[in-house]
């Protein structure tokens, strides 16, 4: 054998467990899942069939077409919001923090980030909630209570908790790169700090924020957690309207059509900031 | 921008506020006095940490959560080297398409990991336990083990490793007596990073496992029966666990590095 294809053979062999189980485990299920999103209910039994029945309910039925629009506007929201927060929290730290208090500071900006998942949403229940720790201050300040528990704006603050930590770390990681001299050239030739961030340091950092927000993105928009806990049954999102197929009506291609249209959504994200975002060197 | 200063320093601590008032609320009411982890406080008391740590199911959940972390850790861990090992030392044809392939999970929202795998396993005849949910963490964690392990390959390893091959290494020998040991703090990083995530991770957990449950399963069903502070005790219980791992690994990432 020669050397080149005992090498080539070597290759295979060392990529062929990672590739046969995610062939196995992600590849097929997600076919499977393709499949059956073309299947027909009869009853409780899953018929097989070739049956576009189960895209059109979603795009017909209000109440699907309105989980779908929900998870969109919220993910859109705080995702824009994630950003707006995160990126100054980072400048801050990345600029203005002494540099020997620089990966403390980050490391506490980031530091709640491992409380459990699940956890996260019920901490911000407490606060939240109708006798939770800011209405019982607003109280003791005079001001009326905030009706904030089920609600999209408890959605909204619970998830943007979350995002403005993942973001701040892309961003800082991004901004600590730049050389300084480039913000210096930059006043040189004139520009003052407002037009030297807008055409110097913004397009610089834009890879690691736009990376960010396709991570806030996918994650947001396929969270059952968070609008589940914390919007309560106010309205429903997209994950929660898959579950509710799973569980109450063991609807199983109607629940899989859902995943396939969230699916595209994401590879649709995926597809419009594929310029910037390179999942291979996350 | 002198004018800007003490609005820099306040945005700081605004935000320092923002990212720590539910953990803040989370673990002062652990120790809460009462019934209900809201204000006004009532004292302190250890009884629910007590309550939550003699509670069999909970030490179940948890000793569950440990195992499925650690075992499916491993396994991720070993798939993900040994891809990144094989892409980064051999010219394969279609190696962007593997590369691209191997990371996609990374992507994909767990509910549609967890649905695809718990249709695929129902239409085989496989009962949820807390095997199949350990086959969904590794699809979870082997995009993360593989692309730390890739971006961790560089030039000087690559002459280390073809010095020991022209030395006379097999191929097992150059990988565990060269490569792996060279690689180390980024195999140590992608491990501990994939326990956190499989530790954390509640979904396909939910979905596969019926009877062993997991620690995010279980804090699931509490939650479903209200608010208490024993609530609060698990969860402060989980978070000092992972602040734990994460700055055990943070100290030995550096150790090793410096």
């Amino acid at each position: 054998m020669s050397l080149a294809a005992r090498e080539a053979r070597l290759g295979w062999g060392l990529v062929a467990p990672a590739l046969a189980w995610t062939v196995a485990f992600f590849v097929l299920p997600f076919l499977g899942m393709l499949a059956l999103s073309f299947a027909r209910m009869d009853g409780r039994e899953v018929v097989p069939a070739l049956d576009p029945g189960n895209y059109l309910r979603l795009a017909t039925e209000p109440q699907m077409l309105g989980a779908l629009v929900n998870s969109l506007q919220i993910t859109a929201l705080v995702t824009v919001l994630s950003v707006l927060l995160a990126y100054p929290l980072a400048a801050i730290i990345a600029f203005r923090v002494p540099r020997r208090w620089q990966r403390l500071a980050l490391l506490l900006a980031i530091l709640p980030f491992w409380t459990s998942y699940v956890v996260r949403s019920y901490a911000w229940l407490l606060v939240l909630g109708q006798n939770g720790v800011l209405n019982q201050a607003l109280d003791a300040l005079g001001l009326g209570p905030l009706e904030l528990a089920a609600t999209r704006a408890a959605t909204v603050i619970g998830f943007v908790h979350f995002f403005v930590m993942l973001l701040t770390l892309t961003i800082y990681a991004n901004l600590v790169q730049l050389p300084p001299n480039y913000a210096r050239a930059a006043a040189d030739l004139g520009a003052g700090p407002v037009r030297a961030f807008v055409h110097v340091i913004l397009p610089l950092t834009l890879p690691g924020v736009v990376t960010g927000a396709f991570l806030t993105f996918v994650l947001c928009i396929g969270d059952y957690i968070t609008p589940q806990i914390l919007g309560g049954n106010s309205e429903l999102t997209l994950p929660q309207l898959i579950m509710l197929q799973l569980g109450r009506s063991g609807n199983f291609p109607f629940a899989s059509a859902l995943s396939v249209v969230l699916m595209v959504i994401v590879t649709l994200a995926w597809a419009a900031t594929a310029r910037w975002v390179r999942l291979d060197r996350i | 921008m002198k004018a800007l200063r003490p609005l820099v320093w306040l945005y700081l601590a605004a935000a320092y506020v923002f990212i720590f008032l539910p953990v803040a609320v989370l673990v002062a009411f652990s120790f809460q006095d009462g019934r209900l982890p809201v204000p006004p406080f009532r004292g302190a008391t250890v009884d629910w940490y007590a309550k939550v740590l003699g509670d069999r199911d909970l030490m179940a959940a948890m000793g569950n959560s440990v195992l499925l972390a650690v075992a499916s850790s491993a396994v991720a861990l070993v798939l993900g080297f040994l891809a990144a090992h094989g892409l980064a030392r051999v010219r394969l044809p279609g190696a962007p398409v593997l590369r691209l392939l191997l990371i996609a999970p990374m992507a994909v929202s767990t509910l549609i990991l967890g649905l695809g795998l718990l249709q695929m396993f129902s239409h085989l005849g496989l009962r949820p336990s807390l095997m199949t949910t350990g086959i969904g963490h590794v699809v979870l964690n082997l995009p993360l083990c593989f692309a730390i392990c890739f971006a961790a390959m560089g030039d000087q390893q690559k002459s280390a490793e073809r010095a020991a091959r022209d030395l006379g290494a097999g191929e097992w020998q150059v990988l565990t007596q060269v490569s792996a040991p060279m690689l180390a703090p980024a195999l140590a990083a992608a491990f501990f990073l994939s326990v956190t995530f499989s530790w954390d991770e509640f979904i396909i957990a939910f979905l596969l496992t019926r009877f062993d449950v997991t620690l995010p399963v279980e804090i699931w069903s509490m939650l479903k029966s209200g608010l208490s502070p024993a609530t609060n005790a698990v969860g402060s219980v989980v978070f000092l666990v992972s602040v734990v791992v994460v700055v055990a690994a943070e100290a030995l990432f550096l150790r090793r590095r410096a």
